[in-house]
């Protein structure tokens, strides 16, 4: 069985990924193998722009990919961008392997506002799903409450729910069977739905 | 619009921004392509249709703003992006008066990507609708078709080519139900005017002083209920056409009005002192014989002239019986296709009486038993009992009144009988073999004329 690499790249705090891994086991059905790949991240830095090159952290991240592994999500926590745009929160090589998302723009301190764990696991878990998404194919979803759904800022993830909206389930052939809950709870945003 | 049919193409030399938008667009799920330069991004627009196309300014050889005239050459209607790295008011304001829809500078806030292509594509929704809305009108602007193979209504179309391309006054003249309204559409349609309203005025339909009205409208207070100014239809039909049916039922006084006005193009509203000029050209139409009107004093002699510097005859159905069958299957598909009915056909028994009748109606006659016949009618045929004429007449005894007519009709009648046989229809006929065929050679007959005539 082909399984999903969770790869914390340059991750102060790794106690999110336990609860992603689960999150993500649970969406996409394939087991999940934390691995650490090696990854010069300041051949990536930007120094006009002081933020990192998700292109160029994706690139070195799916040089030379596990043989069994049917995705490979790398997170970190340094602010991304991709040269046209002036940030992002993730990147995803679309029906490819590599997907890359920051927590940096996910913490309320970013935006000034007291910090929360909750909201902040429950923003990765969205855009790691969504960015893994675009990775199965998926592309954006105008269903509002998909986590396919486009958020270009940080206010848009916390509108979207983390799940995948039955069309997109069926576009890459997750049974609704096999999605339902297998016992595992996701209080914090149960609550806000 | 779903997301992947719309086409946005990138241009811009740096390949990392060609890529990263590339990516961006990519998981939006449009289409989308990339040229490194001008000269690769004229060459996917020759091979590819693209909705949006965002362009660097800066790029070697031909720039933007020159690669965004070419674009707007090819298509005025593709919406434009102009992206850059350093703003520039001039170079904006440039991009703008040629025609770019937004400026934008490197690096975007993805959300404002997200809202400009949005925007994008609204605008491109309005462009291609207004389009397709603008191509619906001058279908509608196309009258119902005038339906004939017959040497007399060729010849009708002909003049109707003719004096569309003028503005002359034009007379169409026919038996009720002979289509003239159709004709004076069709001319307008074809003429400069087309842009602009027909307005069609039913001169019998008045009593004089309300065609007054009709015509001319009034000032508020003009009379006892004039409430409010009215425009009239001359007003109406400023720069289109005027089509005046009826014309021989005007009364004298209203003859001499009308004469002012075409000669003039000048009026007053009815109580005003106002003169409105107006543009229009006039068609009249009228089923009486207006010199025989003339001769009599009811019609002025000056007005027929000035109405009448073309005129039209429509004949009648019954001269040119070989367009029934033509115009009873105009009409079945017609309103087949509005009733959502699969009738396809006539029965060839249905078709005979078609033909065999004299339609005093003419053309409406013929609507008014085809839709009749298509709302009774079951099955995909409309047979004999699904007919119903309103002023049935006897059965002619052939298809044409001359001897020639009569004498054709027969030979293939005989023809039909002995299926086709030359020596047995001869015998028949009691003419020789030889004079036979002389005579299927001058009427032209064909084998595929039998048992089809009337089909």
């Amino acid at each position: 069985m082909s399984d999903i690499y969770i790869v914390p790249i340059e991750l102060e705090d790794h106690s999110y990924l336990e609860t992603l891994e689960k999150f993500i086991f649970n969406t996409f059905h394939l087991k999940t193998i934390r691995r650490e790949i090696k990854i010069n991240l300041q051949d990536t830095f930007d120094q006009n722009r002081v933020q990192y090159n998700s292109s160029l952290i994706l690139r070195q991240l799916i040089t030379s990919p596990p043989p069994d592994a049917e995705k490979i999500l790398g997170v970190l926590d340094v602010d991304l961008f991709i040269p046209i745009l002036t940030f992002v929160f993730g990147e995803a090589q679309l029906k490819g392997i590599g997907a890359v998302v920051s927590t940096q723009r996910l913490h309320n301190r970013f935006y000034g506002l007291p910090e929360n764990r909750e909201v902040t696991t429950d923003r990765l878990l969205k855009e790691a799903v969504h960015e893994l998404g675009h990775t199965f194919g998926l592309v954006h979803c105008l269903q509002p409450k998909c986590v396919m759904n486009s958020s270009t800022y940080v206010e848009n993830i916390d509108q979207k729910s983390a799940e995948l909206c039955p069309l997109c389930q069926k576009s890459i052939k997750i049974e609704k069977s096999r999605s339902a809950n297998k016992g595992f709870q996701f209080p914090w945003w149960g609550k806000k739905q | 619009m779903k997301p992947e049919e719309i086409g946005i193409l990138i241009v811009d030399d740096e390949a990392s921004v060609r890529d990263s938008l590339y990516q961006w667009f990519m998981a939006d799920g449009y289409r989308v392509g990339t040229a490194d330069d001008a000269i690769s991004a004229l060459k996917k627009l020759q091979e590819n249709p693209w909705d949006i196309i965002l362009l660097d300014i800066k790029m070697p050889g031909m720039d933007g703003i020159e690669l965004q005239h070419r674009i707007k050459e090819i298509d005025r209607n593709i919406v434009t992006i102009i992206i850059t790295a350093y703003a520039s008011v001039d170079t904006a304001i440039k991009a703008l008066k040629d025609g770019a829809f937004d400026y934008v500078t490197k690096p975007i806030d993805p959300d404002d990507l997200s809202r400009l292509i949005r925007n994008a594509i609204e605008k491109r929704k309005l462009v291609t609708e207004n389009i397709q809305l603008r191509q619906q009108i001058e279908e509608l602007m196309l009258p119902d078709e005038v339906v004939g193979e017959s040497p007399a209504i060729k010849k009708v179309m002909e003049t109707v080519n003719t004096v569309a391309k003028t503005d002359s006054t034009v007379m169409i003249l026919g038996e009720s139900g002979t289509g003239k309204e159709l004709i004076a559409r069709a001319i307008h349609s074809r003429s400069a005017r087309r842009y602009f309203p027909i307005i069609t005025i039913n001169c019998g339909a008045y009593p004089e002083g309300l065609l007054e009205s009709e015509l001319f409208g009034h000032e508020k207070g003009s009379f006892t209920g004039a409430m409010y100014r009215r425009k009239g239809k001359l007003e109406m039909a400023d720069k289109g056409t005027l089509f005046l049916d009826e014309i021989g039922n005007i009364s004298e006084k209203m003859q001499m009005d009308l004469l002012r006005v075409i000669e003039t193009k000048k009026f007053t509203r009815l109580g005003g002192d106002k003169t409105i000029d107006v543009d229009f050209r006039v068609i009249s139409a009228t089923n009486k014989d207006l010199e025989k009107a003339i001769k009599e004093e009811s019609f002025r002699e000056d007005l027929y002239y000035r109405l009448n510097v073309f005129s039209i005859v429509l004949p009648p159905l019954r001269e040119r019986r070989t367009d029934i069958p033509l115009i009873a299957k105009y009409f079945l598909s017609k309103y087949a296709e509005s009733m959502n009915k699969k009738v396809t056909s006539f029965s060839p028994q249905a078709m005979e009486m078609f033909t065999e009748y004299d339609w005093p109606g003419n053309i409406r006659e013929v609507r008014n038993v085809v839709e009749r016949a298509l709302v009774v009618a079951k099955g995909n045929q409309i047979q004999v009992d699904d007919l119903s004429f309103p002023f049935p007449s006897p059965p002619r005894p052939s298809g044409g009144e001359s001897l020639e007519e009569v004498e054709k009709e027969q030979i293939l009648k005989i023809l039909n009988q002995t299926k086709g046989n030359i020596a047995q229809a001869a015998e028949i006929l009691k003419i020789s073999r030889l004079t036979l065929y002389n005579k299927i050679e001058k009427y032209h007959l064909r084998k595929d004329d039998l048992n089809k005539h009337y089909s």
